[in-house]
């Protein structure tokens, strides 16, 4: 399943510009994101993949003072249109943070804090969801035992499985990861890296790293980005082995400057 | 210190390693510990002063602790004296609790408001408002209180005005300004990511408020709601000035009343030192210095709990 081409496009980005007042941050991207794929989102510092990854599910409406030109579309529907409510949007397009951030709450609630916000109260349906999210992000064997204990309790690789879990729980279609695992140690990434392979068959998801081993390793997928514009994409194994721009290469072997 | 500045100049040039400068940290040294010295002596011979004093009630004059704290009769210059403190302990409490119960919401409301709901201009110009009230002087409120406040209450309820309600309301302007810089702070150093991630799950803004905003923040606001409280515990001219200083315990709100700081106040330049009735009320003090360790006591304890 390496190629994109294949599989169905969930979201498509069309001639997308971002301005944080006026500075210009996304210059005219366009791209397709393949469903029940990794996409992966590589580039230099500053470079506007959390931006674009933000917009993904409108975390940026909250920054005052930006502003979009431009389409975007998820399963067809344009998501900046008037009629789109943010919350619904949010739920579908669930978002794992760089540094782990679970709520100083149980492990239980912290999972159950999502589908308690849509609405769902049964006791017994919250334990099945709580059961079945943690199971998908591989935490369930270690925390079964201990889900009343204060999710701050856990390790930062344990924690950053319990958000993805949390996210995991209202049930998305489309998982952001934003340096998911800059902040862990190697054998948590690892185990980070190796859920992500195993959530891509349910989930379409989309990550920024600044490891471009990981890129390589993980995504089916991979979008370089240059100042704000998008320089190259196309299937990981072929941007990694035939980049088609002398600025890709430069910077997947290092020779950045 | 002239001669260990020297003596510390000559190993200087003995050995490379050895501390320079040590005359500077000898002046900061000693300056620091004499300033720390004066401080605790201070407070020491106060708590021993206010201490001594308010016990010589139940040692000299042989009144019983029980009967101060219990009595609701308070008669000092009576044949014989007679020393209940109950109507100015229930005037105290009942006074800084109402207070409290009326400008914690107010406080934490605003605090909202200033951080949540409009960052930039709450900031801006609410802020600086806020210190502002904290800058007036008791006096004014209590002026604004009886020219105000009581006409108004006087008006709507029955009673003369005066009374709890009456000081309870000024009280709570009062604290107010001190609940609501303390929420404040508490809610802006709410970590960032907590909310985002509220958001991200698709919480609305008012959803992230009650689930993570304040739950989290919750020991700290109460930190802010004790400080308040025992601020208004403390206060006496303002108070004074509305709520009718009768030695009783009031049958309503609207009735004249008295609490520990007003019957100390209002007493303390009639009475003669070394009397009972002098003794007496640094008992009250005693009572109003102790409530007031408790209060640091919760405010600790609270601190503790935020840190986790
Ligand atoms: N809230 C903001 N207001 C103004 N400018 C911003 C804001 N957030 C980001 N920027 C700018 O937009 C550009 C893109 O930022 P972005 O965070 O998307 O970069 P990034 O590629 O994710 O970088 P990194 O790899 O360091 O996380 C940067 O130049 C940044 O300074
Ligand atoms: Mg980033």
């Amino acid at each position: 399943m390496q190629a994109p081409a294949h599989t169905r496009a969930l979201i498509e980005i069309d001639k997308l510009n971002l301005y944080y007042g006026t500075f210009h941050a996304l210059k005219n991207v366009s791209m397709e994101i393949p469903e029940k794929a990794i996409t992966a989102f590589i580039g230099p510092s500053g470079c506007g993949k959390s931006t674009l990854l933000r917009t993904l599910n409108r975390m940026n409406d909250m920054i005052a003072g930006t502003r979009i030109e431009g389409k975007i579309a998820i399963g067809g529907a344009d998501i900046y249109s008037k009629e789109v409510d943010v919350e619904t949007l949010r739920k579908k397009v669930g978002m794992v943070f760089q540094q782990p951030n679970p709520f100083p709450k149980s492990i239980y609630d912290n999972v159950a804090y999502g589908p308690r916000l849509h609405g769902i109260s049964g006791r017994k349906q919250l334990d099945e969801i709580v059961e079945t999210s943690l199971r998908s992000a591989a935490l369930w064997e270690e925390v079964k035992d201990y889900l009343k204990r204060s999710a701050l309790s856990l390790s930062g690789g344990q924690q950053q499985r319990l958000c993805i879990a949390r996210a995991l729980a209202v049930e998305p279609d489309v998982l952001l990861m934003d340096e998911a695992t800059s902040a862990l140690d190697p054998i948590s990434t690892l185990k980070i890296e190796e859920l992500a392979q195993e959530l891509k068959d349910r989930y379409t998801i989309v990550m920024v790293t600044h490891n471009m081993h990981q890129a390589a390793r993980v995504s089916n997928q991979t979008v370089f980005f240059l100042n704000g514009e998008v320089v190259e994409y196309a299937e990981t194994e072929k941007l990694f082995s035939t980049p088609r721009d002398q600025r890709t290469e430069d910077y997947i072997s290092g020779r950045f400057g | 210190m002239e001669q260990s500045a020297v003596k510390g100049q000559k190993t200087n040039s003995k050995s490379a390693f050895m501390k320079p400068h040590i005359r500077e940290e000898w002046v900061g040294r000693v300056y620091t510990f004499v300033c720390i010295l004066v401080l605790i002596a201070t407070i020491l011979a106060i708590v021993y002063f206010v201490a001594s004093k308010g016990l010589s009630t139940f040692i000299t004059n042989g009144v019983n602790i029980g009967d101060l704290l219990t009595g609701l009769k308070w008669d000092p210059e009576g044949e014989p004296a007679v020393f209940g403190a109950l109507p100015f302990i229930f005037g105290s409490f009942s006074t800084s609790l109402l207070a409290a119960l009326i400008a914690a919401p107010l406080g934490c409301c605003a605090a909202i408001f200033m951080t949540q709901i409009m960052p930039g201009a709450g900031r801006r110009f609410m802020q600086p408002v806020i210190e502002l009230l904290a800058g007036i002087p008791s006096v004014v409120y209590g002026f604004v209180g009886l020219s105000v406040i009581v006409p108004m209450l006087r008006a709507i309820f029955p009673g003369q005005g005066i009374g709890i309600l009456a000081g309870s309301l000024v009280l709570a302007v009062m604290i107010l300004p001190t609940i609501t810089s303390i929420a404040t702070d508490a809610l802006a150093a709410l970590p960032g990511g907590l909310k985002e991630g509220s958001f991200a799950l698709g919480a609305t803004r008012w959803q992230t408020i009650y689930r993570i905003v304040l739950p989290t923040t919750l020991p700290a606001l109460l930190t802010g709601v004790v400080l308040g409280m025992a601020r208004a515990f403390g206060e006496a001219l303002a108070v004074q000035m509305v709520i009718g200083n009768a030695p009783h315990i009031p049958r309503s709100l609207f009735e004249s009343a008295s609490t520990l700081t007003s019957a100390i106040t209002l007493s303390m330049g009639n009475t003669i030192s070394g009397t009972a009735h002098n003794n007496a009320l640094w008992s009250l003090a005693l009572i109003l210095l102790t409530m007031t360790f408790i209060f640091v006591f919760i405010v600790r304890v609270l601190e503790r709990r935020n840190h986790r």
